[in-house]
């Protein structure tokens, strides 16, 4: 019975719930959702998604928000694919992924100390900073489209496995960045759910005062959390480019609005200190089978701005709405014991 | 009791209020002498200072805006979808009742019904993100972040992700003529707007709990204000000048498109954090106008550099403030 009413508190099962009834639609509408190339295409879209997403979800889990992973990427993929194409750089594509990495996390170094040390609104900082960025990309590197070098060529377009959908005659193939996207998923799960760093940046998010006096590094754990997330963003522009087999310089500008949502889509709480990575990945799924199939259920591509902002508002006007009706609760309940009392 | 305090409280406030005015002025008087040195033939000419009156009015009312917004402890980030859809219903409106080449009584006839039907969407759309945000909860980042997709989602279902051009011709001439012959329209509605606001903070009830409640939403709360209401009418003001500034960027391009303006978000936050957040820092504006134009002047130098002189600039403002209020608390802790 408890197990159930967590169940019930909890924003996963809902999500999970609008996911299937969203299938079965364009399933009944189109035929063409529960196609094994279909299911592997929704999957292909959804690994750079999911690589912002886990950023902007320990952002958010800490108390702030961050506007600034795309231009972190995009610069990142750019500065990255600029000095390694002369050289047609055709080694282990894992030097690529360092650079990026490491083009990410100085990025997110300088939010980092605009927000942790300076103590500054999170969303004025990332606001300015990815002007910068952006800026910088554009003007100074004067960006324009590249291809990539052989290594994130080949790297983009090796697969694990293909399938076919002899009634259309479509192949699809599952891409190696997967694994990449598994394997940070792994990371931060486990950092998040059994270090005191995971704890540490509940704690923060959850209220910054108390974190202090309870003894975590409140400006070390907002460091820490700028720079992690700067790097997993220059990951995720590298995997992009290699998926792209192109290095675009804006078309990843606007992702960053989605993302948000999905995470907070997916339960976790805007003002911090509460949300799980299932939820995470359940909204990006949601938000990412949208915007991939509206134009299967006849939806024209105008509504798709609609649709985004229809459901941004759902989302956290439901989660809004659970955060209230759980102070509510809790206030009656201490009303209560305190009659008990007295 | 509070009669003692109270005074005292408003003179610091307005000493405050004048140290940001005079750095605001410095800097200022700062990029203006810069960029008139660097090519006095091109920024000292008459022609440049009356277009650049007529470019800033537009991001300058929706900054007042936002600062409002902010002043009530959120803000509004749906200033730019707010403008393009007022932009837009007007626009429809006109070109359905006075297309191009209508004589200019029926114009005239359809811009009295267009501006007012601008004003309204603006406010709804405001009153919508105000709902969400004080009835619902949402956290103002977000409420606006959604309504700005919603509303530009709007635009661009309205107007299949095409401009609307073919607007009646006396429509932009009013709205970029030339008062005297120097003062365009776009700056004195900027002008009004600025004073107009300004009074409804500084005399009105309504500007005291805007204040309150950004201060402190619960004491607010437990002074008997209407918090909602409050909040419900600010996002309301807000958005009723973004119209305005729809009104204005449509005149000008003599045009109305769903993603016009995109990039002007950023500045509006921008220029709101720049002028502390008040009202009277109008003068940010004008600086930004002055570095904007002054980049215009150097054809080689790309426009993105502008991206980053905002982004800079802001992060400058910012640490600037923080040295600023740093000292200022040690010299209170000394004394």
């Amino acid at each position: 019975m408890i197990e159930y009413k967590r169940l019930v508190r909890r924003t996963e099962p809902y999500i999970l719930g609008a996911i299937l009834l969203l299938s079965v639609l364009i399933q009944a509408r189109s035929g063409q959702f529960f196609t094994n190339n279909n299911l592997v295409d929704l999957t292909r879209s959804m690994v750079v998604p999911a690589l912002f997403a886990i950023g902007a979800q320990m952002v958010i889990i800490s108390g702030g928000i961050d506007v600034s992973f795309t231009a972190v990427a995009s610069l990142a993929m750019y500065a990255t694919t600029r000095i390694l194409l002369p050289i047609d750089y055709a080694g282990n594509v894992a030097l690529a992924y360092a650079m990026g990495a490491s083009f990410g996390l100085v990025m997110g170094a300088l939010n980092g100390v605009l927000i942790a040390w300076f103590r500054f609104p999170t969303l004025v900082v990332t606001l300015g900073t990815s002007s910068l960025f952006v800026g910088i990309m554009q003007g100074v590197l004067g960006a324009h489209e590249l291809p990539v070098p052989q290594s994130m060529r080949e790297h983009g377009q090796a697969f694990l496995f293909s399938v076919h959908n002899a009634q259309l005659d479509l192949s699809s193939e599952m891409p190696v960045t997967i694994l990449i996207l598994l394997g940070i998923l792994a990371l931060v799960f486990l950092i998040m759910r059994y270090t005191m760093l995971g704890r540490g940046i509940f704690a923060v998010g959850g209220d910054e005062v108390s974190a202090q006096r309870a003894g975590f590094n409140v400006l070390g754990t907002k460091m820490f959390i700028y720079c992690f997330v700067g790097a997993v963003a220059g990951i995720g522009g590298i995997a992009r480019a290699s998926m792209m087999q192109n290095c675009h310089p804006t078309n990843l500008n606007g992702m960053e609005l989605t993302v948000i949502a999905a995470v907070v889509l997916g339960g976790t709480r805007v003002s911090g200190g509460l949300g799980t990575i299932t939820g995470a990945m359940l909204g990006v799924a949601l938000m990412t089978i949208m915007s991939n199939s509206l134009i299967l259920i006849g939806v024209p591509t105008y509504w798709q701005k609609v649709f985004t902002g229809a459901i941004i508002i759902i989302g956290t006007g439901v989660s809004a709405w659970q955060v209230n009706a759980s102070q509510r609760r809790l206030a009656t309940r201490r009303l209560a014991t305190g009659k008990q009392l007295g | 009791m509070t009669n003692k305090t109270a005074p005292i409280g408003r003179l610091r406030i307005a000493k405050d209020e004048d140290r940001n005015l005079v750095r605001l002025l410095i800097m200022l008087l700062f990029v203006f002498a810069l960029m008139s040195a660097l090519r006095p033939d091109i920024f000292l000419r008459p022609g440049n200072f009356i277009s650049m009156a007529t470019q800033f009015p537009e991001y300058g009312i929706m900054a007042i805006g936002i600062s409002l917004t902010m002043i009530a402890g959120g803000i509004d980030l749906a200033v730019v979808g707010t403008a393009n859809l007022s932009a837009i219903a007007a626009a429809k409106y006109l070109i359905a009742t006075a297309p191009k080449g209508s004589p200019d009584g029926q114009v005239l006839g359809a811009i009295l019904v267009a501006i007012p039907l601008a004003l309204a969407v603006g406010l709804a759309a405001g009153a919508f993100s105000g709902f969400l945000i004080s009835r619902l909860g949402i956290p103002p980042i977000l409420a606006t972040l959604g309504t700005q997709q919603l509303y530009t989602g709007f635009a661009i279902v309205l107007t299949s992700g095409k401009p609307l051009s073919r607007l009646p011709l006396l429509y932009s001439e009013l709205g970029n003529a030339e008062l005297f012959g120097f003062l365009p329209v776009p700056f004195l509605l900027y002008a009004a707007v600025a004073i107009l606001i300004g009074v409804v903070l500084a005399k009105t009830r309504f500007g005291l709990r805007v204040y309150l409640l950004g201060t402190n939403a619960k004491a607010a709360r437990y002074a008997g204000i209407n918090n909602d209401s409050v909040l419900i009418r600010t996002y309301m003001l807000s958005g009723l000048l973004s119209s305005v500034a729809g009104l204005i960027m449509m005149a000008r391009a003599n045009s109305a498109k769903a993603d016009y303006g995109a990039s002007y978000t950023l500045q509006c936050v921008l220029i709101a954090v720049l002028g502390g957040v008040d009202v009277n820092g109008g003068f940010a504006v004008l600086i930004l106008q002055f570095l904007s134009s002054g980049l215009n002047m150097f054809e080689h130098v790309s426009n993105f550099y502008r991206d980053i002189i905002w982004g800079g600039v802001l992060i400058l403002a910012l640490v600037f403030n923080w040295a600023i209020a740093r000292r200022r608390e040690r010299a209170f802790y000394k004394k």
